[in-house]
């Protein structure tokens, strides 16, 4: 079973595919039980403690925005622990906030310069393209336990 | 600010979606109760949240899938039902967070009917439909394009 992050992060196409195929799916649920079953401080409605921007230096510089920083802080743990990813090419549910867009640009560029393997491909628009993205999906992840084996 | 005591330490939750003509939310949701062994289920409108341990959890979904398992979908989510920074109750009016899941569920028919289709196929049969290439959209007309620039 490999850890398989996935792009949008929210995404529950792919986290279905990933974990039905045998694999575990990180997205931004994950990051999130940590966060709110981790005592510390709570600030309702605000989600983030004043740590997270600080912890997310190690992923973007002190003049990015603290919202990405604090985004960081969630996913680059994640992007770090990932040992392969599935990305959908600019998918319209993850248009969002100065914050949401720069950290997901952010989080495409860590993916790629990452040496995992990596699936890219967009949603489909019909039945033919649904065959194809299952098929496509489902060849790479049970390569991708074929691989971890040998 | 106030010192923060989570609860539920230690479960996980997980949305279960279902678009299906032969299963209902209702029929998941009664599925889940009836194996739930004091696990906590919430029925929803497009299926039912299941919080528990791990184990209880991956249980009951391995059990709802078999009801229909091209058109059953499973995803987790970070905050327990009823939390406070999340919940309806508290917070009023619509949740965040449900338009991605709205998004997606479009097209769930198509990864369905790739679901089905794929598991018929043999090994080669499945390299192939792989190798496809899913078509770029068009791109914008530059006549319609220039339309816009001059509207503005």
């Amino acid at each position: 079973m490999a850890k398989v992050f996935i792009y949008p992060a929210t995404s529950l196409i792919l986290s279905d595919l990933v974990a039905r195929f045998g694999h575990e799916p990180l997205g931004s649920a994950i990051a999130i039980r940590e966060h709110v079953q981790t005592p510390g401080f709570d600030s309702p409605p605000i989600q983030m403690t004043s740590d997270d921007p600080q912890k997310g230096l190690k992923w973007a510089a002190v003049e990015v925005p603290s919202g990405i920083r604090g985004r960081m802080s969630l996913y680059g743990p994640m992007v770090e622990e990932a040992e392969a990813a599935i990305i959908i090419d600019e998918p319209e549910l993850a248009f969002g906030c100065m914050g949401c867009a720069r950290t997901n640009e952010l989080l495409c560029f860590m993916l790629r310069e990452r040496d995992i393997p990596r699936l890219e491909l967009r949603y489909p628009t019909s039945k033919d393209e649904g065959v194809t993205f299952v098929a496509a999906i489902k060849e790479f992840l049970v390569n991708l336990e074929v691989k971890k084996h040998e | 600010m106030k010192p923060y005591v989570p609860q539920y330490v230690g479960t996980v939750t997980k949305y279960v979606f279902v678009d299906s003509p032969d299963t209902t939310p209702q029929d998941i949701a009664t599925a889940a109760y009836e194996i739930a062994q004091g696990v906590m289920i919430k029925e929803t409108c497009f299926g039912c949240q299941i919080t528990g341990s791990p184990e209880d959890v991956d249980r009951i979904i391995a059990h709802l899938r078999k009801m229909d398992p091209y058109r059953i979908y499973v995803k987790d989510r970070g905050f327990p039902p009823g939390d406070a920074r999340r919940c309806r109750a508290d917070l009023g009016g619509a949740r965040p967070g449900y338009l991605g899941h709205e998004y997606e569920m479009g097209m769930i028919r198509y990864i369905a009917h790739g679901l089905e289709e794929t598991d018929k196929m043999t090994k080669k049969e499945l390299k192939a439909a792989a190798a496809k290439e899913l078509p770029m959209p068009d791109a914008l007309d530059v006549d319609i394009l220039t339309s816009l620039i001059k509207e503005e």
